[in-house]
């Protein structure tokens, strides 16, 4: 398969030289990535890419992008977003969130829905999970912590390619990544405890969730309590997945996408 | 010079062969016998007693959370109690970990400890290990800017008289009147304790506070020394041995035998590869906890995938002591041994650990034998680093009430004096005869050395490996 075109630009947003990855063509498409970082280029992001323009945005302190020391929580680097997402004219805009890039777009859809035409969040964080925890990641060196993100590892395509193959390069950005995280969601870990009554204010944003069955970082569980939250949310549960739908069941998580988004 | 002494004060009844297969930090309290424990924490109070009677100047204790290595969870504890039962010893802590809570909190209960000791108190401050941020739920990420803050406002809530209002970044106190202030003034003495990280090597040299390197190979050691030194010179100073500490382990009996069975214990608290057994490298090294060139050296440390991995959780061990531009590289390297994806074969790894004892003594990581043969090797230490503040250390790992005493008894009767008669001869002034910060840099701005490399050189090739 051709690899679709992806670029880098720098966008900014209150005085942070925010790094922007972009590729494809059509409706934008904002992709909020996970607590490890942005994994590159994969076979998702072509196919998507064939019908939407992806807006890849490097969250601040997470190796590309510089630090904002005034970002202390999730809902400070939803406000971030926010003013990105109103600056450069994107509302209302289609959304994709990965774990901890999904718990920023809930936050976003809980201060302002209008922001966004549709919602979709992947193994969301966000949300202290009824049944089971999240997983401490930062108990896990980072090698370990990519390996528990998936259910099979040695079975799932793509798997060595995310963020370029383990390796000292990408351990360096991770330990970006893993520091950021810890700055924005150490305690309470990876969720807001207001969250849950937040999301009530949301009455109009289709949202879909997808869940891998076994993700092993944020139990399922906290997908359903998304579903509760959230009115007129649909949860799509993937079976023999963990907590990377987009690789481990492809062809089910792009065409839920393409579906939920045409 | 200021010489005193120092154990961590492990629980040793824990389980060995769980420690080798997970490391001490997160050993089940289940394992902890309060009973034991009573007469533990007794048996190190009395030694420090024992202490002032042998004639040291000061009594240092360490705090460690969630692990059967050091008894002292809070040390604060045991320094108020000393604070009561001893005369004339320094209490030296060091050191508080800053990072891991209220310093409002720590700045009464160690201006308490400093007024109870009629001003014996020396307060150290250290950024608490990677564990400890797990432990107390400390931002590792925010550590550095914790322990700055927590310094920043201790000092002042020790200085400017209260009642005031402070709004920090990390801390909040609309009310800030400590009782009781300390009876030393400005404030008690603080030294530094530390693993070779040139940050708090900087940060001292600013404060013009001591630095205590704890039982780091030489060569590193003498390169931080010179860190510090260049720094004090920008700043228009010039160091000399009352900026600098080391803690030096030391083991002394009857018999060159005897002396090296006790030692091979320490294998086991501390010494050598058996400092990986600290906690695994997930707990040793959290995020953002560590300076970006500490990151970089573990980044190949855990991820190269050209490097083999070893059956024993333990890459070799150097045979030597290392010599290095870097020099957290030796810290790095010292606590990343344990490899957390392998299998642990517990007895080769036990096997391994108790087999390092030769590199170890090699290097000095460990001094031990009869007086007659540790003092010689201790002057070369004295003259390598020059330390205003000598620190002996000893009976870590599971090592008898009888031994220990027996050891810290020859020690005091045999090898003090000659220690003494050396920091004379050698001009060591500690930071109570000097202090700190105080000499004047010479008028062509280029600061001299404190320490020097030589000494340790001679003694190599006088001694081949």
């Amino acid at each position: 398969m051709a690899e679709t075109a992806w670029h880098q630009e720098t966008v900014t947003v209150d005085g942070t030289d925010l790094a922007v990855i972009k590729g494809g063509s059509g409706r934008p498409l904002l992709v909020l990535h996970e607590e490890m970082g942005h994994p590159g280029w994969l076979k998702w992001h072509t196919e998507l890419a064939r019908e939407h323009s992806l807006l890849i945005p490097l969250h601040p302190g997470f190796g590309i992008t510089p630090r904002a020391d005034w970002i202390w929580n999730i809902r400070d680097l939803a406000g971030f977003y926010g003013r990105f997402v109103r600056e450069q004219k994107l509302a209302p805009v289609d959304v994709i969130g990965f774990s901890l890039g999904g718990w920023i777009a809930a936050e976003m859809a809980a201060n302002n829905q209008d922001q966004f035409r549709r919602m979709i969040l992947v193994g969301a964080a966000g949300l202290r999970p009824p049944k089971g925890e999240i997983l401490d990641i930062f108990q896990l060196m980072a090698p370990a912590e990519l390996a528990a993100s998936v259910l099979d590892p040695e079975n799932t395509p793509e798997f060595d390619q995310l963020y370029g193959g383990v390796g000292p390069a990408a351990f360096e950005l991770w330990e970006d990544a893993r520091a950021e995280t810890a700055r924005l969601a150490w305690s309470p870990y990876l969720h807001n405890p207001s969250l849950p009554h937040l999301l009530g204010v949301i009455d109009k944003l289709p949202t879909l969730l997808i869940w891998g069955r076994e993700d092993a970082v944020v139990p399922v569980s906290a997908g359903e309590a998304y579903n509760k939250a959230i009115a007129g949310s649909r949860l799509v549960v993937l079976d023999h997945c963990g907590h990377r739908p987009e690789i481990e069941q492809n062809a089910a998580f792009v065409r839920e996408v393409k579906g939920f988004l045409s | 010079m200021h010489l005193a002494y120092f154990t961590e004060r492990p629980y040793r009844y824990a389980p060995n062969d769980r420690i080798i297969e997970k490391g001490f930090f997160g050993t089940p309290n289940s394992f902890f016998d309060p009973a034991k424990g009573h007469e533990l924490y007794h048996e190190y109070l009395d030694e420090k007693l024992l202490c002032e009677e042998l004639g040291f100047d000061g009594v240092a204790l360490n705090e460690h959370h969630d692990t059967p290595f050091t008894m002292g969870a809070v040390m604060d504890v045991e320094a108020s109690i000393l604070a009561r039962i001893t005369k004339k010893v320094k209490i030296i802590l060091i050191g508080n970990p800053l990072p891991l809570g209220n310093p409002l909190r720590l700045a009464e209960e160690l201006a308490m400890i400093d007024v109870i000791s009629g001003g014996r108190l020396v307060t150290g401050w250290v950024r608490g290990a990677g564990s400890e941020q797990f432990a107390h739920n400390a931002n590792p990420a925010y550590n550095r800017e914790y322990f700055n803050e927590a310094h920043d406002f201790i000092v002042r809530a020790w200085t400017e008289p209260g009642p005031w209002r402070y709004e920090g970044r990390h801390f909040h106190y609309r009310f800030v009147d400590p009782w009781p202030v300390p009876m030393q003034k400005p404030h008690p003495q603080m030294w530094i304790p530390g693993l070779l990280s040139p940050e708090t090597a900087l940060w001292c040299a600013e404060k013009r506070y001591p630095y205590i390197a704890l039982a780091t190979f030489l060569e590193p050691t003498v390169e931080l020394w010179n860190i510090y030194r260049d720094r004090a010179a920008e700043l228009g100073y010039q160091v000399g041995p009352e900026n600098f500490g080391y803690m030096q382990k030391v083991y002394v009996a009857e018999s060159e035998e005897k002396a090296r069975e006790i030692a091979k214990f320490d294998m086991f608290g501390g010494a050598g590869s058996g400092y990986s057994l600290f906690a695994q490298p997930a707990y040793n090294f959290p995020p953002g906890y560590n300076s970006k060139l500490a990151t970089r050296r573990i980044a190949t440390q855990f991820s190269d995938p050209n490097k083999k991995r070893t059956s024993s959780p333990f890459q070799a061990a150097p045979s030597q002591s290392p010599t290095r531009a870097d020099v957290s590289a030796a810290q790095v390297d010292h606590r990343s041994r344990f490899w957390q994806e392998s299998k642990v074969d517990v007895e080769a790894t036990r096997k391994a650990i108790f087999d390092q004892l030769p590199d170890v003594l090699n290097s000095f990581g460990i001094i031990c034998g009869t007086p007659k043969t540790v003092i010689p090797k201790l002057r070369v230490v004295m003259e390598t680093l020059r330390p205003g503040i000598f620190i002996l250390w000893q009976n870590d790992g599971p090592i008898t009430r009888r031994d220990r005493e027996n050891n810290l008894k020859l020690l005091a009767a045999e090898v003090m004096p000659a220690i003494r008669e050396i920091g004379k001869e050698l001009d060591l002034k500690s930071p109570y005869e000097v202090k700190p910060g105080s000499r004047p840099l010479a008028h062509s701005g280029k600061p001299d050395s404190v320490g020097s490399l030589e000494p340790w050189k001679a003694w190599r090739e006088a001694h081949p490996y």
